[in-house]
């Protein structure tokens, strides 16, 4: 593999893992930081994607689409937490699974009477090419926009919560919600904001990634089974570690795609190296998942220290 | 006297049995169809085009199939096997079809045929022609009506012969007919293989597949990525600028019309393979072109055109046959001779029950109203072209 073959699939990995972890991060601070597992996480993102796609539809901007997207995917977020979700938080894990599995049910459907099974949405004309980033690196000029949006809600985000007295407030009221309560900080107010955040958060990657994949009922299930894999990796409720283990689960599954064969090659005949890296590619990110337990059951940034 | 009121006893016995049998294969009053197809998702433009030919097809022939009224009960995969099986089963056991049709996907196909099988009913593809049932699985109650999964891939590998390309990258996904459509192209090309990639069936991001593409710098680059796979691919291959310096060669799916819809400009000068196209100057491909577009205002798809066949099949088996489609052998026989005018032009079944037809080299311009458009070149690329795997068919009557 040359330098700039490694370069190439070291970006898209990073590309990769940045929009998981415009999921993983709301998906952590629930978990963590209210202890509820909210399996509708991935819905959120395919909301999303069709509010950015119908918009775009309507306005004809790009930005516009995205943007009022965002919004609206956050409040939906706030309204459904202060509506469902909120009672959900003094009840047992098993409770708030069940709730939330029928949650994406109903909003699969409710997708799918409001907009159809798909919309069409497509990368803005001025991106549609490709950048030279170095002589014989030519990039896609979008996924460099998705890397750069990636990049800076990732340091804004820590920021956010390490930084400020948002942030201060949200991790007080996670350690000892009756004392923080007592203190005069409203916590619910706060927990619906997070969750409003969070539910942003993942517009921007349903929105973004919208013109890479596809705008489809269904489309947030199989990225919620990542998002949920980086967070045990990097540490549940911890910023720090959804960043790390998002990179590091974007870089594996990309360079396990191509990379895996050419190892394979080295020492096992053709036909055998171009079944088993395909094959090994889908698993590695679990493999590298159990691996990760098996050393360090807390994940590697646990949310202590983060 | 014992021995004649005995033997007239046996006559009427003998009697009744004919007229007891007679009754068993007297012409039906309906023919009944079952179309499972992928009618939602990224694929969904596939599917939803094999219905919207075959029911065209039925609507021409004023809502009958030979002769006999034509019920068309339509339902959708969800691209799943499993719920595909779960269909054909509703279909042949409580609706009691006599006819299957439209699985778009040879995984989805296979998954469920044992269905039709174990029950005597035959199954008319529309698409999925996987080599297995060309070869040692062929089985008589299925009939291809579409083209064998590697024809446009042995198409393509002879066209980049003699376009003179000496090397080429090839990417598939990683199932049964991702690996007979590759095998197809490696058959009949000369030059060498730099690279093949199976990717995960699906799959909608191809950013680490075109880099290694970039990396391997080949002269062409072969896809068989069907529906929305192809869709994504063609895409972020124009977006990573590599469309420049390499030739993408195509199979005829994977440059038809619902791809050149969602893909747009970049299709431009695309070359691909395929055994119909829409300029073809037969009547029956005339009259097809003009209905569709006037049905469901858009030009139809090679899908269009093969869901369209398989109702014509259909409904020139049920006439032969004279509507005793109960009767399976002469149900068979009357499929096997084919007596229908194909939108493609010649056509006729092999042994295992799959074409033999001709394909053609294809290349996208203008449609001159604006769009964009297939158009053939005037000699097929492959001539009365079967399968490799029909020797190994050992077809039961």
């Amino acid at each position: 593999m040359s330098g700039v073959l490694i370069l190439e699939q070291a970006l898209n990995g990073l590309q990769f893992g940045l929009m998981l972890f415009l999921l993983a991060a709301g998906l952590t601070l629930v978990f963590g930081v209210m202890d509820m597992i909210n399996l509708a996480h991935g819905s959120l993102y395919m909301v999303g994607a069709f509010l950015a796609a119908w918009l775009v539809g309507l306005t004809g901007s790009f930005v516009l689409g995205v943007v009022g997207a965002v919004v609206l995917t956050g409040l939906f977020g706030m309204v459904l937490e202060a509506g469902l979700l909120r009672t959900l938080y003094a009840r047992d894990h098993l409770s708030q699974v069940l709730a939330t599995f029928a949650l994406i049910l109903i909003l699969n459907d409710g997708v799918k009477m409001i907009f159809g099974t798909d919309l069409p949405l497509s990368a803005p004309a001025a991106l549609a090419g490709p950048v030279e980033l170095l002589p014989g690196l030519q990039y896609p000029a979008y996924r460099l926009l998705i890397l750069g949006v990636g990049l800076a809600l990732a340091v804004a985000l820590y920021l956010l919560v390490q930084k400020t007295r948002m942030g201060a407030l949200v991790r007080a009221g996670a350690s000892n919600r009756p004392m923080a309560t007592a203190m005069g900080v409203d916590i619910r107010m706060l927990f619906t904001l997070v969750f409003g955040i969070g539910a942003a958060l993942c517009a921007v990657a349903g929105a973004l990634l919208g013109p890479l994949l596809a705008v489809q009922v269904g489309m947030g299930e199989n990225i919620l089974i990542l998002a949920f894999v980086v967070i045990v990796i990097g540490g549940i409720g911890s910023i720090r570690g959804a960043l790390v283990g998002s990179i590091l689960v974007g870089c594996i599954d990309t360079l396990g795609r191509t990379g895996l064969q050419h190892v394979f090659r080295e020492f096992l005949p053709p036909q055998w190296a171009s079944a088993a890296g395909p094959a090994l590619a889908s698993i590695a990110v679990y493999v590298f998942m159990a691996a990760v337990l098996a050393i360090r059951p807390q994940g590697l940034f646990p949310a202590r220290s983060g | 006297m014992s021995c004649r009121s005995s033997r007239a006893a046996l006559a009427t016995f003998f009697a009744c049995v004919c007229a007891l049998s007679a009754a068993s294969v007297q012409a039906a009053d309906k023919v009944k169809v079952g179309l499972v197809s992928t009618l939602s998702g990224p694929s969904s433009a596939l599917g939803v085009d094999i219905r919207d030919g075959f029911l065209l097809g039925v609507k021409l022939n004023g809502g009958k199939l030979g002769g006999l009224p034509a019920e068309v009960l339509v339902s959708d995969d969800q691209f799943k096997p499993d719920v595909a099986k779960q269909l054909f089963e509703k279909n042949i056991k409580r609706d009691k079809v006599d006819f299957m049709t439209g699985v778009v996907f040879s995984n989805i196909m296979l998954a469920a045929l044992p269905e039709a099988y174990d029950n005597n009913v035959v199954y008319i593809s529309a698409n999925a022609a996987p080599s297995s049932i060309a070869g040692k699985d062929c089985n008589p109650l299925f009939f291809a009506v579409s083209w064998p999964n590697d024809a446009y891939h042995e198409a393509a590998g002879q066209y980049a012969n003699t376009r003179n390309v000496k090397n080429a990258y090839l990417v598939a996904p990683n199932y049964q007919a991702g690996k007979d459509s590759l095998a197809g192209f490696k058959r009949t090309f000369k030059g060498q293989i730099v690279g093949e990639n199976y990717t995960k069936l699906g799959q909608l991001d191809y950013a680490a597949e075109l880099a290694e593409i970039r990396a391997a710098k080949p002269q062409a680059v072969y896809i068989f990525l069907p529906g929305g796979m192809g869709i994504n691919f063609i895409k972020q291959y124009v977006g990573a600028g590599l469309g420049k310096d390499t030739t993408l060669l195509l199979p005829g799916f994977s440059a038809d019309q619902d791809v050149i819809n969602a893909v747009g400009a970049p299709m431009a000068g695309l070359f691909n393979t395929a055994h119909w196209a829409p300029d073809f100057s037969n009547p029956a491909n005339q009259k097809f072109m003009a209905e569709f577009e006037k049905e469901y205002k858009r030009p139809p798809s090679l899908y269009a055109s093969q869901g369209y066949d398989a109702a014509q099949l259909i409904n020139a088996a049920v006439r032969d046959a004279k509507g005793k489609i109960e009767d399976r052998q002469a149900l068979r026989r009357a499929l096997k001779t084919a007596h229908f005018d194909s939108v493609r032009g010649p056509f006729k079944f092999n042994v295992n029950q799959y074409p033999v037809q001709n394909y053609y080299v294809r290349t996208i311009g203008s449609d001159g109203k604006g769009g964009l458009t297939n158009k053939s070149f005037s000699d097929p690329i492959l001539k009365n072209h079967g399968d490799a795997y029909a020797q190994d068919c050992k077809m039961k009557d």
